[in-house]
């Protein structure tokens, strides 16, 4: 396979602040990247470097086969990028927005009208050409962002939370779209909040703090960073216990979850009736239901950022 | 706050509340008729697609639009009647939009709500502490809210609405653009208030959420299609939710992939790891498995709520269809 884009020891400084440190990874050609990380871990950073918009302090990176730093304009006509806020004229209708981005890249006349079209088709606005941007829902704006986006048809698309305040529906059919551009073979490098679309990537990168502290696939990440057996347990008193829940022997965290708690232990030092018992021999707790749930990413993303935490304050000691 | 002549037993009532926006043939009914009983000490989410009347519901809570039709009493207060200046004495709103003075620092617009609400002395101080430690906006009081990221925005403004403990406090997207560790801490607060006994509404677009809040109202259209713990909606989900197991033939992931989100027999789809997860209609259900013969078979698996949510929607948008149709 390919590799679409490779980085090495990539950094960044904004004086004495390390937004970017020794970061490397790649991605291959038509795989859809994730990277994930809280606000000011250094996602924005990262693909501003990789979209040839901003020197890095250190290492290098290749993006389609571009220098970012002695590239950089390479790098920028081989990538689409679209952000949360992303850039629409409001004014214009769906197929104005399109020829402006059109007329931006270059392309003019019947090569223009054929493009317009293309991408009128690729996105499913055909029938809202002639609308008002304006009128549009959130949900269609996004899509005829990630149109503009694809406009000059580049190999590479960054993705910087497109969907941020989109409705599950219209995010669904949103990552159709972005399914469909990936088995295309264009390459999508996406950053998201929502864990549920993190599922939807091939493989995750995880940044802490500036650092990449974890890089796998989905499943792999949850085998590493969540060990152990999760329960729910619904009943009475359970929000006020957790702090003693989470002093019983093995287990690892406990947190209030909707009408219930859950409990996360390790099955190498207690068991589901042990815990369930010991959490009933708790004063003024009722225990009405038990239920084994699965870990998700947002638990993956709490333990990594943790255990980065912990390293920095045991380094610091 | 003393007790007002109705019962005290429920924090928010609404009565076949109802809100129009313009007139004639643009007249656009975004709240129908909802009627709503939220009691003390609940976590309580709305849920719904853009242009459900989520935020339209949680203005009119707040005494902050005047509803076309019903009424709504909060705390017993009727915020449209006499008792409006008790009604926002209660209730605090952190809104969607722009909320916080863009030109002042983090530090001062928390001094300025501070003051707005009359607060100060030792609690303010602690509770202030607290509010910048779970959103780690501590290291930024001297940046201006003009100049913070969006997640950051978002935790500044349900920071000043939390700095006064309001009885009832409803929250528009709080979420939207917030990451995961500080959504997480956020949520762990909002428990500790309504294990207080603070009344808690909240919209969000995140599935995971929706199934932290105590209640939800799943919402279409101006209308509260159901409504119950989450779990129990779950539970009630009387769609099939499957997961393919793929045969090992060439592309099979491929192929099956475009079959599912191009069937009319399918609600909604998703990949799962190396498979897919798809959700029909339990009568469909063999249809699908004759469709996807030597791709892959099927074998039915828990649904989620984001499995209820789509299917509810799908179904009011079929029957809308069909309704148009005729």
């Amino acid at each position: 396979m390919t590799k679409s884009i490779v980085v090495e020891g990539l950094g960044r400084r904004f004086g004495d602040f390390v937004a970017v440190r020794d970061v490397s990874f790649h991605v291959q050609k038509g795989e859809i990247f994730g990277y994930l990380g809280a606000n000011g871990a250094g996602k924005s950073t990262t693909i501003r470097m990789l979209s040839g918009l901003l020197a890095p302090s250190s290492g290098h990176a290749r993006v389609a086969g571009h220098d970012i730093s002695k590239a950089p304009d390479k790098v920028k006509a081989s990538i689409g990028y679209m952000s949360q806020k992303f850039s629409l004229y409001l004014d214009l209708t769906v197929r104005e927005n399109l020829e402006f981005f059109g007329g931006i890249y270059g392309r003019w006349g019947r090569a223009l009208d054929r493009r317009v079209e293309e991408t009128l088709e690729s996105i499913g606005m055909r029938e809202l050409a002639s609308t008002s941007t304006a009128a549009l829902p959130g949900g269609l704006r996004q899509r005829l962002a990630l149109g503009s986006a694809l406009f000059h048809q580049p190999p590479i698309v960054f993705l910087d939370e497109p969907t941020a305040g989109v409705d599950p529906a219209s995010r669904r059919e949103f990552w159709k779209l972005i399914r469909g551009i990936s088995s295309a073979g264009t390459t999508v490098f996406v950053t998201t909040h929502y864990m549920d679309e993190a599922e939807y990537c091939a493989r995750i990168g995880l940044m802490v703090a500036g650092t990449l502290v974890a890089l796998d696939t989905p499943a792999a990440l949850k085998k590493q960073w969540v060990p152990g057996r999760i329960l729910r347990l619904e009943g009475q008193g359970l929000v006020r216990a957790l702090p003693a829940v989470r002093g019983l022997g093995g287990v690892v965290e406990a947190q209030s979850f909707g009408n219930g708690v859950h409990v996360r232990f390790d099955p190498a030092r207690t068991g589901d009736e042990a815990i369930v018992a010991s959490v009933r021999a708790l004063p003024a707790v009722a225990v009405h239901s038990v239920e084994a749930v699965e870990a998700n990413l947002e638990d993956v993303f709490l333990a990594a950022a943790d255990a980065k935490a912990e390293k920095a304050i045991r380094g610091a000691a | 706050m003393t007790a007002s002549t109705t019962s005290r037993a429920l924090s928010i009532e609404t009565s076949a509340i109802g809100r129009d926006f313009g007139s004639g043939k643009t007249l656009n009914r975004a709240v129908g008729a909802l009627s709503l009983e939220i009691p003390h000490g609940e976590l309580f989410g709305l849920i719904g697609p853009d242009g459900a009347g989520k935020t339209t519901l949680l203005r009119m809570m707040a005494g902050l639009l005047p509803p076309t039709r019903g009424t709504v009493r909060v705390e017993g207060f009727d915020p449209f009647g006499k008792e409006a200046d008790h009604a926002r004495d209660v209730v605090g709103l952190v809104p969607q939009e722009h909320s916080l003075y863009g030109d002042l620092t983090v530090g001062e617009n928390l001094d300025f709500f501070a003051d707005l609400y009359g607060l100060d002395g030792e609690e303010l101080r602690t509770r202030r502490e607290r509010l910048m430690s779970i959103t780690r906006l501590g290291t930024f009081l001297d940046r201006r809210a003009a100049q913070l990221s969006g997640g950051m925005y978002k935790k500044l403004a349900v920071a000043c609405a939390l700095l006064h403990q309001p009885d009832v406090l409803l929250l528009d997207e709080p979420t939207n653009g917030v990451d995961p560790p500080s959504r997480r801490e956020l949520w762990e607060l909002l428990y500790e208030f309504v294990d207080q006994g603070m009344t808690i509404v909240v919209t969000t677009p995140y599935m995971d959420e929706a199934t932290r809040c105590h209640r939800v109202a799943l919402m279409d259209r101006g209308e509260i299609i159901a409504m119950d713990a989450p779990e129990r909606l779950v539970a009630s989900l009387d769609a099939a939710v499957l997961e393919v197991s793929l045969a090992s033939v060439p592309n099979a992931r491929e192929r099956a992939t475009a079959l599912v989100e191009s069937s009319e027999l399918v609600i909604a789809s998703a990949p799962l790891g190396a498979s897919l997860r798809v959700v029909v209609e339990s009568r469909n259900e063999a249809a699908l498995a004759k469709a996807l013969e030597g791709l892959g078979t099927l074998s039915r698996t828990a649904p989620s709520f984001e499995d209820l949510f789509l299917t509810a929607i799908a179904r009011r948008e079929k029957t809308a269809a069909t309704k148009e149709a005729a």
